[in-house]
């Protein structure tokens, strides 16, 4: 049983780091000196300078939202702050289905927010020095690299498997389900084939889809996720269900092999589920990598105003690297406020599905 | 509140996703739904053959007794639902109030269903063309002329998904397990409880619990139920019915462009068969794929529109426990306003005209709190190239179209179910070999007239099994 003596005082600590974390990184991005020419120039229109009227995370409020719409078009090194440039930088992309995609650029962040996942990695079910799979999107996704990183970082080799997902949904979109059922089965095969080929794979980076596909193959052929040497896998990228964990726990993977949920984007970094505790009925919470990214669940309506906890609510991120500011974004989401726990002393959202609104009109979980 | 389990092979299981069905005129919930996802159908599919399995060790006599029994229960018997129960006259309730279709229509449909199932003997008897049945079981086997004949199933399971609104279109699963093929069935959102009254039904009479599956669910679930059951039956628009197009492991069901064409030799006596031509498109609130949408002649045709006009232009919705109440209401928020909007579209273009306005006292859509009617429409068509002679809408509307005799078959299009009035007989051959029509009656038969004894929109056994050659002994010398 987890022990919440101390909760209280851990979320006052927390809360005061937030603050701090937030007071030192407006002042980075809008010190002429160090900031990004984006926010330099975005200062121009506020009401209020932030280098003075900014002094706690609640602060934030006094931006306005920031509209992902911004990240679409160059020049992207409008967003690297002066005291960064120079440095070797990639590009991230996100979306991108129909239209120009959202970009950010990015230096040593991706390799940051992987490192601090790796601490919430049990050893036992992601040995160091194991082999990882990296099952899913690479291409102009921070997903490749980071994947890698975290293996490297906990002392192993990743192998890759790309999926390109713009081209699973324009096959979609024309109906062509035969073809993508074939190219499925091409990603499939590819996962066998390294699986199969005395890697020593023992971690491993899927999307449910895909995780589901390997499995059943695996059966098909007779083995298991769990016979094929995984022991562990952090699992993402897609819309991960309350009943799919349920299921993949239950009846795809079995007791042996270990499953975190995770939720992240190229914003955010990556967010921690809540460790698996048979009380909750398999919900999922997520809590972000505070303080250098922060998750509130908004009112639908005003979303300056966070709602109750266990209401529903708009995912809103807020993101303060010294790479990446970004004070509130409304994110695609929706879900429920969560209290804090012992090992995440801040504000959870379990639940994240499609934001209601703009779900039909959204192609999800193509991988 | 019921609360339905999915059915894996069976087993209930008890999902963390839920639906609500709600009643269509309050929004009272009726029952939660447990939903599956794609993952369970796709576990389970991989123990499908089990089902097949263990219908093959039943007799088809068996079966086909069984059915009898389970007729008579789903018609009489208080059957367990979930955490709960329900009589016959708590489904016909059930079944209106989430569907909107009137309750003395959902009364009829149950008789459909029970009538096939009580018959089902000479309907197999029928669309196997007298085949003994135990080659169905074994493989091969001779007839009584002596013929070696082999079946060969194209799959353990018939996948099925299923409509929310139609009731009646289950009757065309009914002989799947009397020939020894499993189910696995997704319901429509809105109708789950033919699916569940059926399968309790048939498990009741003796059917193992391990040969029928119910996933209800979302979209995923029914694409995945189509991609991996062998064969499948679903039941969609046009755009389903376009998308499995050529698909051979899919047999879809939308809409049927039904016709009466009237010929030439009787076309001046037309007014003989107006009461065929009213129940043709009226009954069971015109929401039948085998209702008509169209009546062909090549004269008379505006008299014949404002006669039947005059007979359906002025009904309109009553309360769905009316016995005679004659619409089916649309549940789904902008369905009825969305056909609305294409008819009056359709009604601008160059000899098309409505002729019920003139007998219906207001519009057309009844827009309610939380569901909408269509009253009755009859468009006259001076031409065949107008939008409007050749579509199909969910409730009583049809088009009567002029057209010369001998363009008739150029002209009509694909139609599930024709029928031709007239004695014509060198025109009766022509019907007879048009390709375009799948169910003909030549003569003054209803379109809605169903003979179980023939096959509906394909033959359902030759669907699931496939005629090949088998030999056990060479053959004679030739």
């Amino acid at each position: 049983m987890t022990d919440n003596s101390n909760l209280d005082e851990l979320v006052k600590q927390n809360q005061e780091a937030l603050d701090a974390h937030t007071r030192e990184h407006v002042q980075w991005h809008f010190n002429p000196e160090t900031g990004s020419p984006y926010w330099l120039e975005k200062a121009k229109s506020f009401d209020f300078d932030p280098l003075t009227d900014v002094n706690c995370f609640e602060d934030l409020n006094k931006f306005p939202l920031f509209e992902d719409d911004e990240l679409r078009g160059g020049p992207v090194d409008r967003w690297i702050p002066k005291a960064l440039r120079g440095k070797p930088t990639y590009v991230f992309e996100t979306g991108g289905t129909t239209g120009i995609p959202k970009s950010r650029v990015v230096i040593d962040d991706f390799r940051i927010d992987y490192e601090n996942f790796s601490d919430t990695l049990p050893d036992e079910s992601f040995p160091k020095g194991a082999n990882w799979l990296m099952l899913g999107p690479s291409g102009p996704r921070r997903l490749r690299l980071a994947v890698e990183h975290l293996a490297q970082y906990r002392g192993g080799i990743s192998f890759c498997v790309d999926l390109d997902p713009r081209w699973v949904v324009k096959l979609i979109k024309k109906g062509k389900i035969d073809e993508v059922k074939e190219y499925s089965a091409h990603v499939i095969d590819q996962a066998m084939a390294i699986l199969g080929a005395g890697h020593e794979i023992k971690c491993m980076f899927t999307t449910p889809k895909l995780l589901e596909a390997l499995a059943m193959r695996l059966m098909d052929e007779g083995s298991s996720i769990e016979e094929a040497g995984i022991k562990g896998i952090f699992c993402g990228g897609t819309e991960f269900t309350q009943q799919w964990y349920r299921f993949a726990r239950e009846e795809l993977l079995g007791e042996n092999v270990y499953i975190t949920p995770t939720y992240g984007n190229t914003l955010m970094g990556l967010a921690c589920g809540r460790p698996f505790d048979p009380a909750d009925n398999y919900k999922i919470t997520y809590y972000a990598p505070q303080p250098r990214a922060v998750i509130r669940v908004v009112d639908f309506d005003d979303h300056t105003k966070v709602v109750g906890y266990g209401e529903t609510g708009r995912v809103k991120l807020f993101t303060m690297t010294k790479e990446l500011f970004i004070p509130g974004f409304l994110e695609r989401d929706e879900g429920e406020r969560e209290v804090p726990h012992i090992k995440y002393p801040w504000d959870g959202v379990s639940g994240v599905r499609p934001f209601h609104e703009i779900a039909a009109s959204t192609t999800v979980g193509v991988y | 509140m019921l609360e339905i389990p999915v059915l894996r092979w069976g087993k209930p299981y008890e999902s963390f996703d839920q639906q609500e069905v709600v009643h269509f005129e309050t929004g009272e919930p009726l029952a939660k739904v447990h939903q599956a996802n794609a993952g369970l159908v796709k576990m389970d599919m991989r123990k499908a053959q089990r089902a097949r399995d263990l219908l093959r060790e039943i007799p088809i006599s068996k079966l086909l007794e069984i059915c009898k029994k389970a007729a008579d229960l789903y018609m009489t018997a208080e059957l367990p639902l979930g955490n709960g129960t329900q009589t016959p006259e708590e489904f016909c309730r059930i079944q209106s109030a989430s569907t909107g279709m009137p309750e003395w229509m959902c009364a009829g449909n149950m008789k459909k269903v029970a009538f096939v199932l009580e018959n089902m003997e000479s309907i197999l008897d029928a669309l196997t063309r007298g085949l003994p049945l135990d080659i169905l079981t074994k493989g091969y086997g001779k007839e009584e002329r002596g013929v070696m004949m082999s079946y060969q199933a194209h799959s353990p399971v018939l996948g099925l998904v299923l409509p929310s609104n139609s009731p009646g279109v289950h009757t065309l699963w009914m002989p799947i397990l009397p020939m020894q093929i499993g189910l696995v069935l997704k319901p429509g959102s809105s109708e789950p409880w033919t699916p569940y009254r059926m399968t309790e039904a048939f498990c009741q009479a003796g059917i193992p619990r391990e040969c029928i599956s119910v996933y209800p669910g979302p979209h995923d679930v029914g694409s995945t139920v189509t991609e991996l059951c062998g064969r499948v039956m679903l039941f969609g628009g046009q755009q389903t019915i376009d998308k499995y197009k050529g698909n051979p492991n899919v047999q879809a069901h939308g809409p049927g462009f039904s016709k009466i064409l009237i010929g030439d030799d009787v076309v001046d006596q037309w007014e003989d068969h107006l009461d065929l031509l009213v129940d043709s498109i009226y009954q069971n609130g015109g929401r039948s794929c085998i209702n008509a949408s169209g009546v062909w002649a090549s004269r008379h045709t505006e008299a014949i529109a404002d006669a039947i006009a005059k007979r359906i232009g002025p009904v309109g919705p009553t309360s769905m426990t009316d016995p005679e109440a004659p619409l089916a209401a649309f549940t789904m928020t902008g369905a009825a306003k969305a056909m609305n909007g294409q008819i009056e579209e359709g009604l601008k273009e160059s000899g098309v005209t409505e002729v019920t306005a003139k007998y219906r006292d207001g519009e057309r859509l009844i827009e309610l709190e939380r569901c909408d009617y269509l009253r009755p429409t009859i468009v006259h068509c001076a031409n065949t190239d107008a939008t409007l002679a050749n579509t199909e809408y969910m409730f009583p509307m049809a088009s009567v179209v002029q057209c010369e005799q001998k363009d008739m078959l150029k002209k009509i299009g694909p139609t599930l179910v024709c029928t031709a009035i007239t004695k014509d007989e060198a025109w009766s051959q022509q019907l007879l070999d048009a390709t375009q029509i799948d169910r003909l009656n030549i003569g003054p038969i209803k379109t809605n007239a169903l003979n179980w004894l023939q096959p509906h929109e394909g033959n359902i056994v030759e669907f699931l099994f496939r005629a090949r050659a088998f030999q056990n002994e060479s053959p004679a010398a030739h």
